[in-house]
C-alpha cells in the first residue's frame, strides 16, 4: 500500500523532471501515468493489489461527497431565498462505527461540511455522536443514509 | 475553456458566500445559522481559490492555494463543532418548532451539567 504510493510519487517526480514543466497539469498527468504503469507491472507479478482498488475508491468517494454537498446546498438555498421555513430541525443521537480518534475526526469533518448538519457533541465513551440536523423528515432514513452512504465508504478508505 | 471554468468557479464561490450571509440574516435559531455559515468559509472560498489557481497557473500560487484549502477543510469543522458545543452547554435554545432533542438530559454526553438545571439556564 504505502510502498506502491511512494513508487507512484517517485514516478511522478521522474516524469516532471524529464519533461521539465512545473505546472499542476503535468503533475496530475505524471501521477496518472505512474499509476497506470504500476498497475500494469503489478498485474503480472501478482503482488498486493490493494492500492489500485483504493485510489479509484477515493475518487469515487470525493465525487459522491460533492454530489451530496450540492443536493444539501440546494435544500438550504431554497429555504434561505423563499420567505417561509420548511425545515424541521432536531438533535439526534447517532451510533458510530468509527473507533479511533482519527476516524471520528474525519467523520465529524465530513458531517460538518455537508450543509444542514452540525456535530454538537460526542458521548463520553466515544460511541455516539450528537448531530444537529436541519431537515429531519424521517429519523431512521437519515441515520441509514448517513451510515451507508458516508460512514461506511469513508471507513473503507481510511482503514 | 479555461476562461469559462474561471468564470463558473468564481461565480459559484461568490454565490455560496452570498447565500450564507443571507442565511445568517434569515435563519431563526443559532444552530441552523451556524450550519449555514460554516460552508461559506469552506465551499465558497475553496471555489474562489481554485479559480485563482487556474487564472494564474503558476507553481507558487498553486501550492499556496492548495495549502490554504487544506487548512480550511481541517480547521473550520473543528471550530464549528466547538462553537456549537459551547452554545449547547451555556444553554442556547433550539428553535421553537424543533422535533426532537436527544441530547437533553442524556447521561452519556458531556454537555449536560447537573449543577445547573436546564430550565433555569435556557432563557431567551
Amino acid at each position: 500500500m504505502l510502498q506502491n504510493f511512494l513508487l507512484n510519487i517517485l514516478l511522478t517526480f521522474v516524469w516532471v523532471a524529464l519533461t521539465g514543466q512545473l505546472g499542476y497539469t503535468n503533475f496530475v498527468f505524471g501521477y496518472a501515468l505512474g499509476f497506470f504503469i504500476l498497475w500494469m507491472v503489478n498485474k503480472s507479478v501478482n503482488a498486493s493489489t490493494e492500492y489500485f482498488y483504493r485510489v479509484p475508491k477515493i475518487f469515487a468517494f470525493i465525487l459522491l461527497f460533492f454530489y451530496d454537498l450540492m443536493k444539501a446546498n440546494y435544500e438550504v438555498t431554497k429555504d434561505v431565498i423563499t420567505p417561509n421555513y420548511n425545515m424541521k430541525p432536531g438533535i439526534i443521537k447517532y451510533e458510530m462505527e468509527a473507533k479511533t480518534d482519527f476516524e471520528i475526526t474525519m467523520l465529524a469533518n465530513m458531517i460538518a461540511l455537508t450543509p444542514g448538519t452540525v456535530v454538537v457533541d460526542l458521548s463520553k465513551n466515544k460511541k455516539f455522536m450528537y448531530i444537529h440536523v436541519m431537515y429531519l423528515t424521517n429519523k431512521e432514513e437519515f441515520i441509514e443514509r448517513l451510515s451507508s452512504r458516508i460512514e461506511r465508504k469513508l471507513l473503507e478508505i481510511i482503514r | 475553456m479555461n476562461d469559462l471554468l474561471i468564470k463558473i468557479l468564481s461565480t459559484l464561490g461568490a454565490v455560496f458566500v452570498l447565500i450564507a450571509s443571507f442565511g445568517v440574516f434569515k435563519m431563526p435559531d443559532f444552530y441552523s445559522r451556524l450550519s449555514v455559515t460554516i460552508k461559506a468559509a469552506t465551499l465558497g472560498i475553496g471555489c474562489i481559490l481554485i479559480a485563482a489557481t487556474i487564472h494564474f497557473a503558476e507553481f507558487s500560487v498553486t501550492t499556496k492555494a492548495i495549502a490554504i484549502i487544506f487548512f480550511l477543510f481541517i480547521t473550520s469543522p473543528v471550530a464549528g463543532f466547538l462553537i456549537s458545543k459551547v452554545a449547547y452547554i451555556t444553554g442556547t435554545k433550539l428553535w421553537k418548532d424543533s422535533i426532537i432533542d436527544e441530547l437533553e438530559n442524556d447521561p452519556d454526553s458531556n454537555c449536560t451539567n447537573p449543577a445547573l438545571p436546564k430550565d433555569k439556564i435556557k432563557k431567551e
